[in-house]
């Protein structure tokens, strides 16, 4: 039987060799037989007798088929006559629960980020269509939708988003009086949180935080310079001195969820350990998150080529940081590394690369249901209406033509179990079309899962417990 | 398994599926060793197996996606297929998935 090598991706970590298989999104740890094996296969299709043979001085024969057996049955190694069969994908015959709804509370923002998806020059949807705020009938229809299509999950996560929240706090406070009500009844948990710029926080609007449990997530790009370049209000001030008080209030009275701070990378504020320097250890933030900016190629802000060869070192830099903080046993707040460590320890293979337009939705202004926050308010990704339900016929020839086996330019990646092709909503912008993969970033998000398998192998190695602490 | 560690969950999960998979062909005497290993398309993949080696019919004989990207390389089998290693090198290069891409294979003519 003539052997060859099948789809992975080999790394080391600490001292030891790794491979991450693909499509299964396995990851298993090479002996020195097994490695051998797969050396000698990578040079060309070998039999089984012939790579006993040619690696005999070193392992006895049923050393390296019993290694073999391993590989094949991992499907690392496949014979040349029956390479696995991908599985066809097979429809979900139950229906799928929603397990987060985001409301766009207003459309409306006090800031003029120039790079601002909702308002700048890449927006899907035409201000004046829509209800600047949404209304406190609509928000309570959609917490009855979101229960509706929850089915038997047992807890709900009602998410707040806009323009700027907090511009129509007065229906906050009544939605998530009314979803904790409604749960309470159902015996449903509701896990609330919400996105804002800061500018508006005040002590009554931090109890309400504080009282509810709310998880909040500030809008922020850095230190005073950062922040300004393209944070700011529609007369050009920036907002970095507004926010800063407001948000250390904020971090030293609500303590009952930890507090992120996310930032937008522009082709000008690429410099994210210096960003994280301040936005973690200088302000205090629990954990920073980092987006590049999503944007057509064109726009002066956009990041090119070498942004994100600059990108992916400042990154790396923070991942080595994680990784030597949580050897030591310390936490670092650089969310991005960690978040793909939980999926890399799930060992998740994607079909889509967010749960849009299945777990979680998002509803517009006048109660449209989109595939989520990005996509609310335009007609052509809706999904139905929280007065009306999902559009479920559309929903799934959305989940249909949008599953990796239809993205032929992933098929032969190794980062797909991860990426699936990356956001909609990037790629709409980019492209113009969300079933287009987001081929700009794909050596970006090679070299970044790469690091981040590494960091997960020397875990392995040096801290396996650490692992559990990402189930 | 003795030369592979599995350290994240999905690998645990196929090392559990591993230990108890079904075997249709022993290898040697003192039963299994490890997985399945086809011997070749015709013990494997003829008609007449119901279920392949993960216990479903996936991978059972499919004679379209089979002659495409198998059988003409290294089965007995003769296969209709364009010259790939002269002519038409990357006539099946829009085709990721055969079963459901196959219209995108080019035609080609000698």
């Amino acid at each position: 039987m003539m052997l060859r090598r099948g789809e992975y991706h080999s790394f080391s970590g600490g001292d030891a060799r790794y491979l991450y298989l693909v499509p299964s999104a396995a990851v298993v740890e090479l002996d020195d037989v097994s490695h051998a094996v797969l050396e000698r296969l990578a040079t060309g299709d070998r039999t089984a007798n012939e790579l006993a043979e040619s690696l005999g001085a070193r392992w006895s024969g049923d050393e390296v088929r019993s290694s073999i057996d391993e590989l094949l049955g991992v499907r690392a190694i496949h014979s040349v006559v029956a390479p696995p069969v991908a599985p066809p994908s097979v429809k979900s015959k139950r229906s799928i629960p929603l397990q987060t709804l985001v409301l766009n509370v207003t459309s409306k923002c006090n800031l003029s980020c120039g790079y601002c998806y909702e308002y700048g020059e890449d927006r899907i949807v035409e201000s004046g269509t829509k209800p600047r705020f949404m209304d406190e009938a609509t928000a309570k229809q959609s917490v009855d939708f979101m229960f509706a299509e929850a089915g038997d999950s047992p807890s709900v996560n009602l998410t707040f988003f806009g323009g700027e929240t907090l511009l129509n706090f007065k229906m906050l406070k009544s939605a998530l009086a009314y979803a904790k009500q409604r749960g309470a009844e159902l015996g449903k948990q509701v896990n609330a949180s919400l996105t804002t710029n800061a500018t508006l926080l005040r002590e009554e609007i931090v109890d309400w935080f504080i009282e509810n449990d709310v998880g909040v997530t500030v809008s922020i790009d850095g230190a005073r310079e950062q922040q300004d370049k393209f944070r700011v209000f529609s007369n050009g001030m920036g907002s970095y001195d507004i926010i800063l008080p407001r948000i250390k209030d904020l971090l030293a009275r609500h303590r009952r969820k930890p507090v992120g701070a996310r930032v937008t990378l522009t082709g000008q504020n690429l410099d994210v350990v210096s960003i994280y320097r301040h936005l973690f250890e200088e302000i205090g933030f629990w954990e920073v998150g980092f987006a590049p900016v999503t944007t057509s190629w064109q726009r002066e802000y956009a990041i090119e080529d070498l942004g994100f060869q600059q990108l992916l070192a400042g990154f790396q830099t923070l991942a080595a940081e994680y990784l030597s903080e949580a050897i030591a046993g310390r936490r670092h707040g650089f969310s991005n590394v960690r978040d793909t460590l939980e999926e890399i320890h799930k060992g998740m293979s994607k079909s889509h690369p967010c749960g849009a337009g299945f777990g979680l939705l998002g509803v517009a202004t006048d109660g449209d249901v989109a595939l989520c926050h990005r996509f609310a308010g335009s007609d052509s990704h809706k999904l139905g209406s929280v007065f009306s339900g999902v559009d479920h016929a559309a929903q799934a020839t959305f989940l249909e033509t949008h599953h990796i086996d239809n993205k032929t330019d992933c098929s032969t990646c190794w980062a797909r179990p991860l990426c699936a092709g990356g956001c909609y909503h990037e790629a709409h912008t980019r492209y113009g079309t969300t079933t287009q993969p987001n081929l700009h970033y794909c050596e970006w998000i090679r070299a970044w899962t790469n690091t981040c398998l590494e960091v997960y192998g020397t875990l392995a190695t040096k801290r396996p417990d650490f692992l559990t602490h990402l189930s | 398994m003795r030369h592979l560690k599995s350290i994240n969950q999905k690998a645990q999960r196929i090392e559990g599926v591993l230990q108890n998979d079904v075997v249709a062909l022993q290898q040697g005497p003192g039963g299994p060793t490890g997985p399945h290993v086809p011997l070749g398309c015709s013990f494997v993949f003829s008609p007449g197996w119901e279920v392949d080696s993960n216990g479903g019919t996936a991978g059972l004989c499919q004679p379209v996606e089979r002659d495409l990207f198998d059988c003409h390389i290294t089965c007995f089998w003769p296969a209709h297929v364009p010259d790939l290693y002269n002519h038409a090198p990357d006539w099946t290069a829009k085709c990721a998935s055969a079963q459901k891409d196959w219209r995108k294979i080019d035609l080609v003519f000698p």
